[in-house]
């Protein structure tokens, strides 16, 4: 498994259509589909059990009991201690917004409620496995980032290269951690703690490409029902991620959710960052060994 | 779409400093105006203090064997005490930044060029021991031939050390540091060029110190020019380098990289002048460093700097769709 550690340069738009197979880029000449989740937030009623789930199978250590003032999130965002967030926002719709009714129904709008469980997005071109340096995050059989907690040594460098601000380093174990996928329950043909939890079937586990069949179907069905918002989110391989293997439906601007609009790996650009740096290092070189010339004290 | 009046989840972006704009402020969409991407775990003063010292080490190499090659053995000797000394404290410095100091060999675990922090790791793992080698004969003139076999690959690999921390910052989704990956390695090597200089210039008496000086003074001026360059073509992104902490030290690394070019152009020949550019050069390549680790710790905690820019690629990138489609 140790070898799996990313294909070099293998990334950039080019490469949109071998995106979908990120486990046979890894090296994995025959290996199981790729699996992921499809969390359809028009459905989440916010209950948390994912959070719950998440944290009892993985044993992850609590991180704060504080009340944040943010609705009913009181766990803020994902961090090295939390892999499943939800998100709760609180939407006054603006009366321009609201369906003509007649005058005589003057009542202002329900307040429109969002709720979002957010997760490590598996992403197909992952930042944080390309410029992790030691190979502890790799790619799992099942197109799944995953980090060896045996082999991360807390060198921060994933926590920044992510585009979606997932990865933590925890403070009292000093690594890098992050949603696994449930890797130990899929490997034995079991779904995800938090898709096998949560009640309303908004956190769907599976083959990606059906995943996204399904995540299709649903947008067209809300729309035909007049949900004219819903849209999906990482589910396009030509995005600047390559497609995520979690991707979502959203029912706003994905930066509503504090999901970034348009993420684009950083490693794409990491050939040309090379070259500058090749060209910048020689410049040195000359300008150091020219120094030396000119007149002999 | 919910329109303007959102009463949840819209801030104006705001800005600290009292600097001019180049670009009007904009609104945008968060998440309780929380920040999309985590904080940077790199500490301070380690990590921005390691940029400096990486630098500072990696030059003096180029220049310790420009001065051997031309026969100044103070200049040289200096430069090679300086170039060990530099990355010893480099080193102490990135073990400590580790989650987990204990497994710091992990890093020489596997070599991948797609993790400059990989490539770094060995990078520094032959020029280090090289380093040591050439000051160790220097100071003790032993073995003068390994000695000088390892002055020569201390200077092919000084200038790569002083380099790939470029690259290690911009391959980041840290805003601005990657959008500044055009620049930042010209920037660090420049700033590298002018504190190898000026140490020397500080260290070194006058009639040894003329690489230095040169070195010095390419290397400030170069820094300054490629510092206009980065601002002018990061667009919103800059204001992260010109305000706040970040902004005070880019100004401050800015006067004294002109007031040590100046200094040492003019007086650099006597030793008080030169005393004084060597070390307002030095401490503006430190600034430097900060001012850009700064800037890029700013800009992972304002979601505006992640959200601001994508939205607008968004658009561009429909309003350029829209023009390939429209008959010409």
């Amino acid at each position: 498994m140790n070898t799996h550690v990313g294909a070099p340069f293998a990334t950039g738009p080019a490469d949109a259509a071998g995106g979908l197979d990120p486990a046979g880029r890894s090296g994995y000449a025959d290996h199981p589909p790729r699996m992921g989740f499809f969390t359809d937030t028009s459905v989440c009623i916010g209950c948390k059990a994912c959070e719950v789930a998440c944290k009892e199978w993985n044993s992850v250590p609590e991180d704060g009991i504080e009340l944040s003032g943010m609705s009913y999130d009181n766990t803020v965002s994902l961090s090295a201690s939390t892999w499943r967030h939800v998100a709760f926002i609180e939407q006054v719709v603006p009366p321009d917004a609201v369906p003509a009714l007649g005058d005589d129904l003057a009542e202002p709008p329900a307040p429109r409620w969002l709720m979002a469980s957010d997760v490590c997005k598996h992403c197909t071109e992952a930042g944080c496995l390309d410029v992790c340096p030691t190979g502890a995050i790799m790619r799992s059989e099942f197109g799944t980032v995953v980090i060896q907690d045996d082999v991360c040594n807390g060198c921060g460098y994933c926590v920044s290269a992510c585009p979606f601000g997932v990865i933590g380093r925890r403070e009292t174990d000093g690594g890098a951690h992050k949603c696994t996928l449930c890797y130990d329950r899929i490997v034995d043909g079991l779904t995800p703690a938090c898709a096998k939890a949560c009640p309303t079937e908004s956190i769907q586990f599976g083959q990606l490409d059906e995943l996204r069949e399904r995540a299709e179907e649903r947008v067209q069905e809300l729309h035909n029902a007049g949900v004219a918002e819903a849209r999906l989110y990482g589910e396009n391989p030509a995005d600047g991620v390559g497609g995520t293997g979690a991707f979502f439906l959203l029912l706003d601007e994905p930066e509503i959710y504090g999901l970034p609009p348009d993420p684009v790996v950083t490693t794409r650009d990491l050939p040309r960052m090379w070259r500058h740096v090749a060209t910048a290092a020689v410049a040195l070189l000359a300008a150091g060994l020219l120094s030396g010339l000119g007149r002999q004290p | 779409m919910t329109g303007n009046g959102r009463a949840n989840g819209r801030k104006r972006g705001g800005r600290a400093g009292g600097e001019q704009l180049m670009v009007p402020p904009a609104e945008f969409g968060s998440y309780y105006g929380r920040p999309v991407l985590k904080d940077v775990v790199w500490g301070m003063p380690d990590v921005p203090g390691y940029l400096f010292l990486g630098g500072l080490a990696g030059a003096s190499s180029v220049l310790a064997a420009s001065a051997q090659l031309t026969g100044r053995a103070d200049l040289a000797r200096t430069a090679k005490t300086a170039a060990v000394g530099a990355i010893g404290l480099s080193a102490l410095a990135l073990v400590q930044d580790l989650g987990r100091p204990a497994r710091f060999y992990n890093m020489l675990r596997v070599f991948k060029p797609t993790s400059p922090m990989s490539v770094g790791s060995w990078l520094l793992s032959g020029y280090g021991p090289a380093a040591g080698v050439a000051a160790a004969s220097a100071l003790t003139g032993w073995l003068p031939g390994i000695g000088r076999a390892a002055t020569a690959a201390a200077a092919v690999l000084g200038p790569g050390v002083a380099g790939y921390t470029a690259a290690l910052l911009a391959d980041t989704a840290v805003p601005a540091w990657h959008d500044a990956h055009s620049e930042l390695p010209y920037l660090f090597v420049s700033s590298a060029a002018s504190a190898a200089g000026g140490l020397g210039l500080f260290l070194v008496r006058s009639d040894q110190s003329g690489p230095a000086r040169n070195l010095a003074m390419a290397g400030a001026g170069a820094e300054l020019i490629v510092k206009r360059l980065m601002i002018h073509r990061l667009g919103r992104v800059a204001e992260a380098y010109q305000t706040a902490r970040a902004g005070q030290l880019m100004n401050a690394a800015e006067i004294l990289s002109v007031a040590g070019l100046a200094t040492a152009a003019l007086g650099g020949r006597h030793r008080a002048a030169a005393t004084l550019a060597g070390a307002a050069l030095m401490a503006s390549s430190a600034f430097t460093r900060f001012g850009v680790f700064l800037a890029g710790q700013a800009t992972a905690r304002d979601p505006k700097y992640t959200v601001v820019p994508q939205r607008e690629r968004i658009q561009r990138q429909a309003e350029d769709a829209a023009q390939a489609s429209s008959p010409a």
